[in-house]
């Protein structure tokens, strides 16, 4: 009894243990001002996370789309209420999946590869050899990483809600035959500018921001082994992946939830 | 120091193909227009029977999208609604013996105000009230209605015969 008291007691301080050491890291990294050429570093990790990631992106946005036209055609077509599809599709992304996919595809893409990344650098002494010169790791490697996530994944939502909803029109309009009147305009009389799009973008800021967090934070905290480095690269999806879901309910229930 | 360059470039691109994409949904997907930022006046009406319209629903005229319903109150003591419309500064010319009636979209749709338009000659300002007001059909009531005469009906054939 005492022994499974005592392991709940170990688990609970390794794990509080990790989130104080996150917290450190997100609070130094926040804090380190910015310097000369740190622009430069910036810019890179902008082109990895971001520019890398828009292949992935427009792809799933354009099937995304694509399929959401289709199966909503093919369901409000038997109660005559095609017209809809254009405003449904377009909340149902501008909503929910425009955030939620986009940010579980740029976890996948982006976030373990940064933790990989960090992860190698520590691993092979990248990292305290740094700090032996006097270069503090979190501003030089982790910052940039950090902020470029938190940059990239809202600009990475904006091109998949336009790409997907440019494919449903695709679809809806050009192939199935929905009117296009109805279709546009439907959509344009039902979508509001906070309520639908600013809100969808206030999600993912926040996921940017968590998913960014956990991406940089396992790898800096990688054991420095081979294994390590594997297994902070699944967490980070893991996490990320859970945290976006879960995170997504509750900010839905908060920001478009009945009681206030 | 191409390399840079090329980098640079592209992340701007890639900045740039954000910006185009936020356009896209502000001004196609949600209508946002840049002429409409004329403003709004407001205008008050009182109904018995609201149901069924929403914050935000549409005010037409003629069936053209004028304004949008504000705020609904509720007026315990008179057991009425306050209905608080935005209409846009470009119908500025409404009489004062207009009137707003609910009507809904098709049968299902959702419920909209619609206003007609009077002959007075003195004209509404911000803040005052349409008078003259027409409550929301009430399918389900209407029904109601028109099952208890047919029972009745057959039930008074019941007692005359």
């Amino acid at each position: 009894m005492l022994r499974l008291l005592r392991l709940l007691g170990q688990e609970a301080l390794t794990r509080l243990g990790t989130l104080g050491r996150s917290a450190y890291v997100l609070f130094w990294t926040l804090y380190s001002l910015p310097r000369r050429g740190d622009l430069e570093l910036l810019g890179k990790q902008l082109y990895q996370v971001g520019v890398l990631s828009l292949a992935i992106i427009v792809l799933s946005a354009f099937s995304i789309g694509a399929v959401l036209a289709l199966q909503g055609y093919t369901q409000l077509a038997k109660i005559g209420a095609e017209q809809s599809v254009g405003l449904g599709v377009a909340l149902v992304l501008l909503r929910e999946l425009g955030p939620v996919v986009t940010g579980l595809l740029f976890a996948g893409r982006a976030g373990s590869a940064m933790t990989a990344e960090i992860g190698l650098m520590k691993t092979t002494d990248q990292l305290a050899g740094m700090e032996m010169m006097g270069v503090d790791p979190l501003h030089r490697v982790v910052a940039p990483r950090l902020w470029a996530g938190i940059v990239c994944l809202p600009v990475l939502t904006l091109i998949f809600n336009a790409v997907a909803i440019w494919a449903a029109g695709l679809v809806g309009v050009d192939w199935l035959g929905i009117d296009p009147g109805g279709f546009w305009s439907g959509m344009t009389d039902g979508v509001e500018m906070w309520e639908d799009v600013g809100k969808g973008m206030v999600k993912s800021g926040v996921f940017a921001f968590l998913i960014s967090w956990i991406a940089v934070f396992e790898g800096y905290d990688a054991l420095p082994t081979a294994e390590g480095i594997g297994n902070a690269t699944t967490r980070t999806v893991v996490y990320s992946s859970v945290v976006v879901l879960a995170v997504d309910f509750v900010l839905t229930l908060v920001m478009y939830g009945e009681f206030k | 120091m191409i390399r840079m360059r090329t980098i640079e470039i592209s992340v701007g691109a890639f900045m740039l193909a954000g910006i185009i994409a936020l356009i896209f949904i502000a001004v196609r997907v949600s209508g946002v227009n840049l002429s409409q930022a004329t403003g709004t006046y407001t205008l008050t009406a009182r109904f018995h029977d609201v149901a069924g319209l929403r914050v935000r629903s549409k005010v037409s005229m003629a069936g053209v999208a004028i304004g949008r319903v504000a705020k609904i109150d509720v007026d315990s003591e008179y057991g009425e609604a306050i209905v608080t419309f935005e209409i846009s500064d470009k119908v500025a010319n409404l009489s004062a013996d207009c009137g707003a009636q609910i009507q809904t979209e098709g049968i299902l749709g959702g419920r909209y105000v619609s206003i007609s338009q009077g002959a007075d000659e003195k004209l509404l300002k911000d803040g005052d009230r349409i008078r003259n007001t027409q409550d929301a059909v009430v399918l389900e009531n209407l029904i109601g209605e028109f099952l208890t005469r047919q029972g009745g009906g057959s039930n008074s054939d019941k007692g005359g015969s």
